[in-house]
């Protein structure tokens, strides 16, 4: 049976495909689309892929990834392929990449970094230091977060 | 920008250069040539944390050099009253020319650094870095063995939570010194920090006996075990006062090996240590003032002459 039959066609949204087999409902939080939204979700785990062996894909309907989403998209999954569909068709093809720089995309955990402080006006930024594994680390005091704790720290 | 936020902000070339700068000023960092290169220039000095050395060795470095000085603490001031850091240092920036910040959380010198369009010198940001005190340790290191290549460096004592030991063993490594790191097991050196060493290819070795390191040093670099760093006094006791020096340690070291420590020792360094040739620790603080001196300028945009005479 092929993949594409395994779930319907959506009208308008973003077709997300060439997950890695299992990140689905890492990429689903990464997105903040699990929480307070009605967008109806479409979710493929492990199927066969003649590039990837197995892959996930996600259906969001409703919703057009911009590029902040994409950006959080590229931490888990950077060979991911996006399609933006409108009316049944694909309208446009967007690219993952994986940013230098997270901006307000995780908070440092960092128990004494100047971002715990709550009143001062800055943003949580993190420097990328390593894609694979990928590796992120406080611009201001340099804590080190895995793919795993930038997952906990979303923001 | 000429910030010095971390010594990742200097390139080799630039921490020698600044050396040599040094070294030319120290004849004026005396008092003894009268060289007013910061005339008209005001300096913020923003002490969010204690400090005796670090503020008045830039105070001393600013005033040599003809400019003058803002002390700030953050005691009894608007701090207290609740004012945001982003909103000190849009002050300060209306007040001075250039500002050196110490505070006690990590990245606080980043974050003024990109607050304001004046150049700022970090003077210690939490357990982060202490650029300016690296530098003055560098300069100690070359003015006793004439190079920084090739020299085992002995870190000793809390090794976790000092700043001044992170931003020197950085440095260090990045112009071929070895590293021998002496520490109680619950003060060692972060993994972090030890395999970021490793993957620049230093050789860094780890252990907790400082008397067997001695034969083979070039320098030992002394810290205090630091109190206000321990959530929890009992912790504090278990390790205080571990490592010792005094002068008959020095029997087994090589010629010219030399102590240093950023101060201030509890007990860590016996006075009987301070009359030997090895103790530099003393030296080390006065270097503080030509080095702050350099880097003032540097960060200025002033150029120091080629030559300093009286």
């Amino acid at each position: 049976m092929s993949e594409m039959r395994r779930v319907t066609a959506i009208c308008n949204g973003t077709v997300i495909d060439h997950i890695p087999a299992g990140r689905a409902l890492q990429v689903i939080k990464m997105l903040r689309i699990d929480t307070n939204r009605s967008n109806p979700v479409s979710l493929v785990m492990n199927v066969p892929s003649d590039k990837m062996g197995r892959k996930d894909l996600l259906k969001i309907e409703d919703l057009e990834l911009n590029q902040e989403e994409l950006d959080r998209l590229a931490l888990i999954s950077p060979n991911a392929s996006v399609a933006i569909i409108r009316n049944y068709g694909v309208a446009e093809k967007r690219v993952v990449e994986l940013a230098e720089e997270l901006v307000n995309v995780a908070r440092c955990t960092f128990s004494n970094c100047i971002t715990q402080n709550p009143r001062e006006p800055l943003p949580q930024k993190l420097v990328l230091y390593s894609r694979d594994p990928i590796e992120v680390r406080c611009y201001y005091c340099g804590k080190r977060q895995d793919l795993d704790d930038i997952i906990d720290n979303l923001i | 920008m000429s910030d010095v936020v971390t010594m990742d902000d200097l390139s080799n070339e630039e921490i020698l250069s600044i050396l040599d700068d040094s070294e030319r000023l120290v004849a004026v960092a005396r008092g003894d040539v009268h060289l007013p290169l910061l005339e008209g220039k005001v300096l913020a000095n923003m002490f969010y944390e204690n400090s005796t050395r670090t503020r008045m060795s830039f105070e001393s470095a600013m005033k040599r050099l003809g400019g003058s000085v803002l002390n700030f603490s953050s005691i009894g001031t608007s701090v207290a009253k609740g004012e945001t850091l982003f909103d000190t240092m849009q002050m300060v920036e209306g007040y001075a020319d250039i500002a050196v910040i110490r505070h006690p959380q990590q990245g606080a010198a980043q974050y003024s650094a990109d607050a304001i369009n004046i150049p700022i010198l970090n003077a210690g940001d939490g357990a982060g870095n202490h650029p300016t005190q690296t530098m003055l340790d560098l300069f100690t290191i070359r003015e006793a063995h004439g190079t920084l290549e090739g020299l085992n460096v002995v870190l000793v004592g809390d090794l976790r939570y000092g700043r001044t030991v992170h931003s020197l063993s950085h440095a260090l490594t990045r112009f071929g010194a070895e590293l021998t790191l002496v520490s109680p097991k619950t003060l060692m050196m972060p993994d972090e920090i030890v395999n970021d060493l490793r993957s620049t290819g230093a050789t860094i070795s780890e252990s907790t006996d400082l008397i067997a390191a001695i034969p083979d040093a070039d320098v030992i670099y002394m810290t205090r075990i630091q109190k206000e760093r321990f959530p929890d006094e009992d912790e504090y006791a278990k390790v205080a006062g571990i490592y010792m020096l005094d002068a008959k340690d020095m029997g087994g070291a090589k010629e010219g090996m030399i102590v240093m420590h950023p101060l201030p020792r509890v007990s860590e360094l016996h006075p009987s240590l301070d009359s030997t040739v090895n103790a530099r620790y003393f030296q080390q603080a006065f270097n503080g003032v030509p080095t702050r001196m350099a880097l003032l300028c540097r960060s200025l945009g002033v150029k120091i002459p080629k030559e300093v005479k009286k």
